[in-house]
């Protein structure tokens, strides 16, 4: 009985407790929704792929203000390539984005021809196009399929994974490595595509198309999917374009900006292709965009590939570009270039360029400028990233947590070109 | 295949014409809205409009630019520091690059001031992007931006008490004696 009387007496305490809280719950709670969270996203956050910390104001699960905060793998790069031969610089710019490495090798390489004049054989320029079309479709096939891990969706992810996979078998073919390609030569390429290449490409192609056609159709009409990105961190075209957004990102907003098209480098002009563009500019809308640039590059890939000309893959430029290795164990000339371009005793003509290329995220900018020494005298890189990256809060405030982590993701910022 | 049948465009001298009545297009209308005496230096290094102005000008002309309706600079595309130590007096600069996106025109400009007064109005109520740009080159430079913001550093550690990418500061120690190397300057 006492056991039970204490039992009862404990509830209606709870219950008079409850009550009495009931009728002050109101104003304690509004009280209570003054008081902010903060939450520090980052810098080491499995969601935020990449080293980028996020000083996130939380109400409740909403985002009241955020502040990036960025440099985590900051490397100096414009700085070390004030010291650098030209050469030397390509691995620099690998380790930019390095979800499309061959991207910045070539827009590298076609920034010093241009400074030095160099023209490149049509094929050299229709190979680079290839490689730079496969890397686009790699940062875009992560890029994606990481949006779905984010919402969920692990599936896509490994589908696609397997095709990136065989773009870097490719990519092993033509230059010998994979992730940080050092792609290329100042000049046109280091090699020509070996046999096992150019089947590794076309075999690719055939099987690729269907892997995407299944990805699409996992995720373009899912509900599930579009309930989780439909509307989420919408961007207006006015604001993409004073944010200085490029690439898929600011074609989402509806704005058809494409440097392939609009100043083509690389003989872009000689391939048809379409540049998809969004409406308001929202995580779908990026998503979607991204699809679809996939299979405009495999447009371009295959009539690169189709119209491929004969002829050589390197301009006849022996100041730069390095000679074949057995011309230099029997020919003097050839020995010669080939300890100047090593030891960088070539000193490059007085001058600026800007050049840019249509990378992943966007408008790849080298800004160069050489006084007439064998090393830049100043390099800058504009990087799509670093520029669009501080828009990052004013889409994100607003949001739930878990829709700021899709707007990231969708928004593919790469840490090593925001931080370069 | 030879390397001559593949000559591209943009070297081609047929092709350098339209981008020269471009060029002289852009250049009268700066001319038009801001005065023939507010630039100097006037170049095309490889096809790309560039003047210099002074730091006064620069945020006017930017300013003037964007709201123009017949070129429409609308897209501001880069902005990097620089420094020439040897110049006195103008041992810092800045250098901006527009875009206009409507035409496909590029503008360079240019502006440069002394290394002791590193002062230059912000760009940041025109465009949302020179934020980031702008604390960019106070990091690197130690640029001052009046106007902006929140200036500081971006990409290196708060506590750092030097801006690296001046030339004084040599990227290897410069004591070293171990990697003097007398025949190629190293």
């Amino acid at each position: 009985m006492a056991v039970n009387d204490t039992l009862e007496g404990t509830h209606k305490i709870h219950e008079e407790a409850a009550a009495q809280r009931h009728g002050q719950l109101m104003p304690l709670l509004n009280d209570f929704s003054q008081e902010l969270t903060t939450l520090n996203l980052g810098p080491t956050h499995p969601a935020t792929h990449g080293i980028f910390q996020n000083i996130l104001q939380m109400d409740g699960e909403r985002i009241v203000s955020g502040v990036p905060t960025i440099g985590y793998i900051h490397r100096a790069f414009e700085k070390i390539a004030e010291r650098r031969p030209f050469y030397q610089i390509t691995p620099l710019t690998d380790r930019m984005n390095y979800c499309s490495s061959p991207i910045n090798n070539m827009g590298w390489h076609m920034t010093v021809e241009k400074l030095l004049g160099v023209t490149v054989p049509k094929r050299a320029q229709y190979m680079r196009v290839i490689m730079m079309e496969l890397a686009r479709i790699a940062d875009h096939l992560i890029c994606n399929s990481i949006l779905g891990v984010d919402t969920g969706a692990f599936t896509g992810f490994l589908y696609v994974f397997q095709e990136r996979e065989k773009i870097y078998e490719i990519y092993e073919e033509v230059c010998g490595s994979r992730l940080t390609t050092n792609m290329g030569r100042v000049g046109g390429m280091e090699r020509d595509f070996s046999p096992v290449a150019l089947q590794k490409l076309r075999d690719w192609l055939k099987t690729f198309p269907a892997v995407m056609k299944e990805f699409e159709s996992m995720f373009n009409r899912n509900r599930i999917f579009m309930d989780r990105v439909v509307n989420v961190g919408p961007i207006s075209a006015e604001k993409a374009l004073n944010y200085g957004f490029t690439g898929p990102n600011l074609r989402a907003a509806g704005v058809d900006y494409d440097v392939r098209a609009m100043n083509p480098y690389s003989s872009y002009e000689d391939f048809e292709f379409d540049i998809p563009v969004g409406t308001n500019g929202d995580t779908y809308d990026r998503f979607i965009v991204r699809n679809e640039e996939i299979w405009q590059s495999l447009r371009i890939i295959k009539q690169a590939l189709e119209n491929l000309p004969e002829g050589p893959y390197h301009a006849d430029a022996p100041h730069y570009y390095l000679p074949a290795k057995q011309e230099v164990y029997k020919n003097m000339e050839a020995l010669i270039y080939h300890f100047k371009i090593i030891m960088g005793e070539i000193d490059a003509p007085v001058g600026e360029v800007y050049h840019s290329v249509e990378g992943g995220n966007g408008e790849l900018g080298f800004y160069l400028i050489s006084d007439g020494g064998r090393t830049p005298y100043r390099l800058h890189f504009r990087r799509p990233c670093f520029i669009y990256y501080q828009a990052y809060p004013e889409m994100a405030v607003g949001t739930t947590l878990s829709d700021a982590i899709v707007i990231l993701s969708s928004m593919n910022v790469i840490a090593g070109e925001l931080d370069a | 295949m030879n390397p001559q049948e593949s000559a591209a465009a943009p070297e081609a001298p047929v092709a350098e014409d339209p981008i020269k009545v471009q060029n002289a297009r852009v250049l009268a209308l700066l001319h038009k809205l801001f005065g023939e005496a507010t630039f100097t230096d006037v170049e095309e290094p490889h096809g790309l409009l560039t003047v210099t102005t002074t730091r006064e000008r620069i945020h006017d002309i930017v300013a003037g630019l964007q709201q123009d309706q017949e070129i429409k600079f609308h897209f501001l595309t880069t902005m990097c520091g620089i420094n020439y130590p040897e110049n006195e007096g103008k041992e810092l600069g800045m250098i901006y690059h527009l875009h206009s996106l409507t035409q496909n025109i590029r503008l360079r400009i240019k502006i440069f001031f002394p290394i002791a007064d590193p002062v230059v109005p912000t760009l940041t109520d025109l465009y949302a992007t020179a934020n980031w740009m702008e604390r960019e080159a106070y990091d690197f430079y130690g640029v001052i931006f009046t106007g902006h913001p929140n200036l500081i550093r971006i990409l290196n550690v708060e506590d750092m008490d030097y801006h690296p990418m001046r030339k004084e500061y040599p990227l290897e120690d410069g004591t070293r004696e171990d990697k003097t190397d007398l025949f190629f300057g190293r």
